[in-house]
């Protein structure tokens, strides 16, 4: 019966993200565009499928993953998840440097734009206090945390919605809808990351 | 006779400017003072390769974009202007050679060029559009489709003297 239950917990979360990808993978479009732009294209599915997987572990909702090694599966993916924007947002820029310095700069006239480079710039603000958590202290740091990834998650659901590129729009609209439920759902579960902290001897609990 | 045309086109505008606007953004309704000259687009000028030459059809067509051509004010149809059209379609990338081409307007203002078939780049199924002769002052345009599945696309402009 566990095992069941953990074997379905993985088949769903792998067809969340692969179903997109592979969608996107079948799409017409790829026929006109060279490698490089398409390597772009998905490393941003792969950077949104990651936000998928990121609330799911530090909310220790994967089977096998919970507490210290989900921690540090967050901070690998977290990696995977800067290296992934890097190379969007740098595979764009050779396709097409006008228009990825038009987004750059708030100047672009596709509406998705600014929300894809505001989670952007969320997403390299993360990755630098997470290198400074000990200096900013337990309770400073998952408070910057929340706030950044509220504006990451927001920002890249937006911006991936309102895209018309190789995503298919259905397992697009799906995926996009679970990373939002799965933040709401570890954002709102604040015992599990009051546990956490007590379990840890940090005091940050009703303060 | 173009001129009654013309009117019309105005007319249509006014009224309808939720569709007009919505596809090209470009007509200003009419006021008494004249017609406003059309501002450029935000990126219309991505990957603008001055100097394209005047062709029958850009790659093997499929696809068509047309327009008109008038003048600031009095909103008079200007004739033999240049229009340079460029986009990322089934046949090349936006900045490629092959998908930029020009052609000229006709007496009453209008261009129409066969092009290929426009595909979604960067987020959005658009083309583009320069008018860079020097007499009037230079409008890139960037129009977007309704729809990728869309065979053809409008964009007008109005210029200013210099």
């Amino acid at each position: 019966m566990r095992s069941a239950r953990v074997a379905l917990i993985w088949a769903a979360l792998a067809a969340a993200i692969g179903v997109p990808i592979a969608a996107a993978a079948a799409s017409p479009l790829l026929a006109w565009r060279d490698p490089l732009y398409i390597l772009a294209g998905f490393a941003g599915i792969v950077a949104l499928g990651a936000m998928l997987v990121q609330p799911l572990l530090i909310g220790g909702y994967l089977p096998g993953l919970s507490g210290r090694l989900g921690r540090r599966a967050h901070h690998w993916i977290g990696g995977t998840l800067v290296a992934a924007v890097v190379i969007h947002v740098g595979g764009l820029w050779i396709t097409s440097p006008p228009d990825m310095i038009d987004a750059l700069l708030f100047a672009s006239p596709t509406p998705f734009s600014p929300w894809g480079v505001i989670a952007m710039w969320a997403i390299f603000a993360v990755a630098l206090l997470a290198a400074f958590r000990r200096r900013l202290g337990p309770r400073k740091w998952r408070i910057a945390h929340l706030l950044l990834a509220i504006v990451i998650v927001a920002g890249s659901v937006v911006h991936g919605l309102l895209i018309e590129g190789t995503m298919e729009t259905a397992s697009k609209a799906a995926l996009c809808m679970l990373v939002l439920a799965a933040a709401i759902k570890v954002m709102a579960d604040l015992q599990g990351w009051r546990k956490r902290g007590s379990l840890r001897g940090q005091n940050i609990a009703r303060q | 006779m173009p001129i009654v045309i013309l009117n019309r086109r105005n007319l249509l505008a006014a009224g309808g400017a939720v569709l007009a606007t919505g596809v090209s953004g470009l007509f200003m309704p009419a006021r008494a003072e004249g017609l406003a000259p059309t501002p450029s687009m935000p990126g219309g000028s991505n990957n603008y390769r001055g100097g394209a030459p005047i062709v029958d059809r850009i790659g093997k067509g499929g696809f068509w974009m047309s327009g008109t051509v008038r003048r600031a004010g009095d909103g008079a149809p200007l004739s033999g202007q240049r229009v340079q059209i460029w986009a990322h379609t089934t046949e090349g990338r936006e900045h490629e050679p092959q998908s930029h081409g020009a052609t000229l307007t006709d007496k009453n203002g209008m261009f129409r060029l066969e092009m290929p078939q426009i595909v979604p780049i960067f987020g959005q199924p658009h083309g583009h559009l320069a008018y860079d002769s020097g007499e009037y002052k230079t409008v890139f345009l960037r129009p977007v489709m309704r729809s990728a599945k869309d065979t053809s696309l409008e964009a007008h402009f109005v210029l200013q003297p210099v």
